[in-house]
């Protein structure tokens, strides 16, 4: 119980000092976007509108997310080093485990926080359109039979918000955690925060390969050894980061099966937990 | 320390192992449910470029498709019509489960470009203007039907093809075809329907289907008896002779043919 408020005293702690880092700045790019390129796209048709506002803001939001996730947690190993906060936190009756899950949890909060405040920008943006389309859309319709006013209106609110957009948005904060997870652990062995970023980046971007490489090494096509060596090291090393990929569909309108999207957050919570357990067993063995 | 670290990644392994099969059925469940169709090939790469292809390979399809949309309608605003063409491919291989996509760039090429190709005053020759007309409504239909090979499951591209089918290739047969395929998804509109009794209506050798159609839906109920509809059925009725008691009632105000909406 103890060790459970120690942890979430660091959590807090690294939570409030990420926020007075100013991280929340992003948001303002965020809004900027949304709202410029709302402004940007009046002259499109509605269905364009809302389109393009969805790919630019969930599109944005994985970035932001991912970006932020990687970039706050690979600073804070080195940083308490240099800092010397490491030793004070340490010396106390807090093991490392400890240390290190609460460090994780002050991320999860900052994430959840962003996203929840770029999530409420978004649908705010887009029921802001929705109204003005609907309005214009009944006084247009103001004379026309019932069932062609239905229909209209059905595909205004069709086009803007569907069910789908909230596992899309839970499915980036998913992987923001792992990307997050795994920071953490690559800086438990890192000299620097910059090589942890470096790591990361490496890893976000082959990690969208996974995938393909997975299906090439177990298709068992014919072609050389070394090929097939190189497809196992990324199946077995590499996160699929290609599977929390869900906003191009969801953006699409395409309905998540809830038995896809259970799957890939059960991935995802997996993926998060070995990360740490494996950041956990490095940094136990780590000299400070 | 290298001991824990050399653990650490044989540990990342073995759990990598141990994941695969999970992954390879979480990814088959994917593809059932028609996610992640996107086919990024070096055909795309040379279309749009080193860097959108890196951001198209990290999960930034969408808003790479978004871009691109915006700069084919910079090239409409232009009348650049084989530059649209192009970056319409580019958007729709990138983003093949929109709707909206492959519906606006087959209108821009099957309505825009092809009024444009025809009113070419730099083309003297008619025909080719003709034939390149034309090629505008082959290459709507085109992109129509490679949306509908990528979204078999929603009814939205079949009604467009209809359209299309309908007003600029006229070609009833298959109008009516892709009107009754559109219809026979639950959430499709009730004029998809219609539509597809109309246009079997001028279908040579398909009188007969058309009749039972329009029969079926004038007698499901007074929402379907627009003057088109009642018009038909009993030209129908004449036509193929069907016998007085057989007939539906309406049969005797068949004198005038108005239009009617959607």
């Amino acid at each position: 119980m103890k060790s459970l408020q120690g942890t979430w005293a660091i959590g807090w702690n690294t939570f409030t000092e990420l926020v007075r880092m100013k991280v929340f700045y992003f948001l303002l790019i965020f809004a900027l976007l949304i709202i410029g390129n709302s402004a940007f796209v009046a002259k499109f048709s509605f269905q364009e509108q809302f389109q393009m506002l969805k790919d630019i803001s969930l599109g944005a939001m994985s970035v932001f997310t991912s970006m932020l996730a990687i970039l706050a947690t690979a600073n804070f190993l080195p940083k308490d080093m240099e800092d010397r906060t490491i030793y004070t936190i340490l010396a106390k009756p807090v093991p490392r485990i400890s240390y290190l899950l609460g460090k994780l949890t002050g991320i999860l909060l900052l994430l959840a926080l962003s996203i929840g405040l770029m999530t409420a920008m978004f649908l705010s943006v887009l029921w802001f359109g929705e109204q003005g389309v609907l309005a214009e859309t009944r006084a247009q319709l103001a004379g026309a039979p019932a069932e062609e006013l239905a229909l209209a209106i059905r595909e205004v609110t069709e086009g803007t918000f569907n069910a789908n957009l909230a596992p899309g948005i839970a499915i980036i904060f998913i992987k923001a955690a792992l990307l997050a997870s795994l920071t953490l652990f690559l800086s438990t062995f890192a000299s620097s925060g910059l090589f942890a970023i470096l790591m990361s980046v490496a890893i976000y971007f082959i990690g969208h390969l996974q995938s393909t490489a997975r299906e090439f090494w177990m298709a068992g096509i014919d072609v050389a050894w070394w090929s097939r060596v190189m497809a196992a090291i990324v199946a077995l090393i590499f996160p699929d980061l290609q599977a929390f990929n869900f906003v191009d569909d969801v953006i699409a309108g395409v309905q998540v099966p809830l038995s896809l999207f259970l799957q890939t957050a059960a991935l995802g919570g997996l993926y998060v937990g070995v990360y740490f357990l494996l950041a956990a067993l490095v940094f136990a063995g780590r000299e400070l | 320390m290298i001991l824990r670290r050399s653990l650490a990644v044989l540990l990342l392994a073995g759990f990598g192992a141990a994941i695969l099969p999970f992954q390879a059925r979480l990814a088959a469940e994917a593809k059932a449910a028609n996610f992640r169709s996107t086919v990024l090939n070096l055909d795309l790469r040379e279309r749009i470029g080193q860097m959108g292809f890196l951001a198209a390979l990290s999960g930034f399809r969408s808003p790479l498709a978004a871009f691109l949309w915006i700069e084919a309608h910079s090239a409409w605003e232009n009348t650049e019509w084989g530059r649209m063409a192009g970056l319409f491919d580019t958007v729709t291989t990138l983003q093949p489960r929109s709707l909206l996509y492959w519906d606006m760039a087959s209108w821009h090429m099957a309505w825009n470009a092809s009024v444009a190709a025809m009113q070419d005053e730099k083309q003297p020759s008619e025909a080719l203007r003709i034939r390149a007309q034309r090629q505008y409504f082959e290459l709507g239909r085109d992109l129509l039907e490679r949306g509908i090979r990528n979204n078999p499951d929603r009814y939205q591209l079949y009604l467009q093809l209809g359209v299309l089918l309908r007003d600029k290739i006229e070609d009833p047969c298959a109008a009516a075809d892709a009107f009754l395929r559109a219809s026979e998804f639950p959430d499709a509109p009730p004029y998809a329907k219609r539509f597809a009794g109309y246009m079997l209506a001028k279908c040579a050798g398909r009188e007969r289907e058309a009749y039972d159609l329009l029969r079926a839906l004038y007698l499901a109920g007074e929402q379907n008896r627009l003057p088109t509809l009642t018009h038909l059925v009993g030209e129908l009725e004449k036509s193929l002779d069907i016998p007085a008691t057989e007939r539906v009632e309406s049969v005797q105000h068949l004198d005038s043919r108005p239009t009617d909406s959607p």
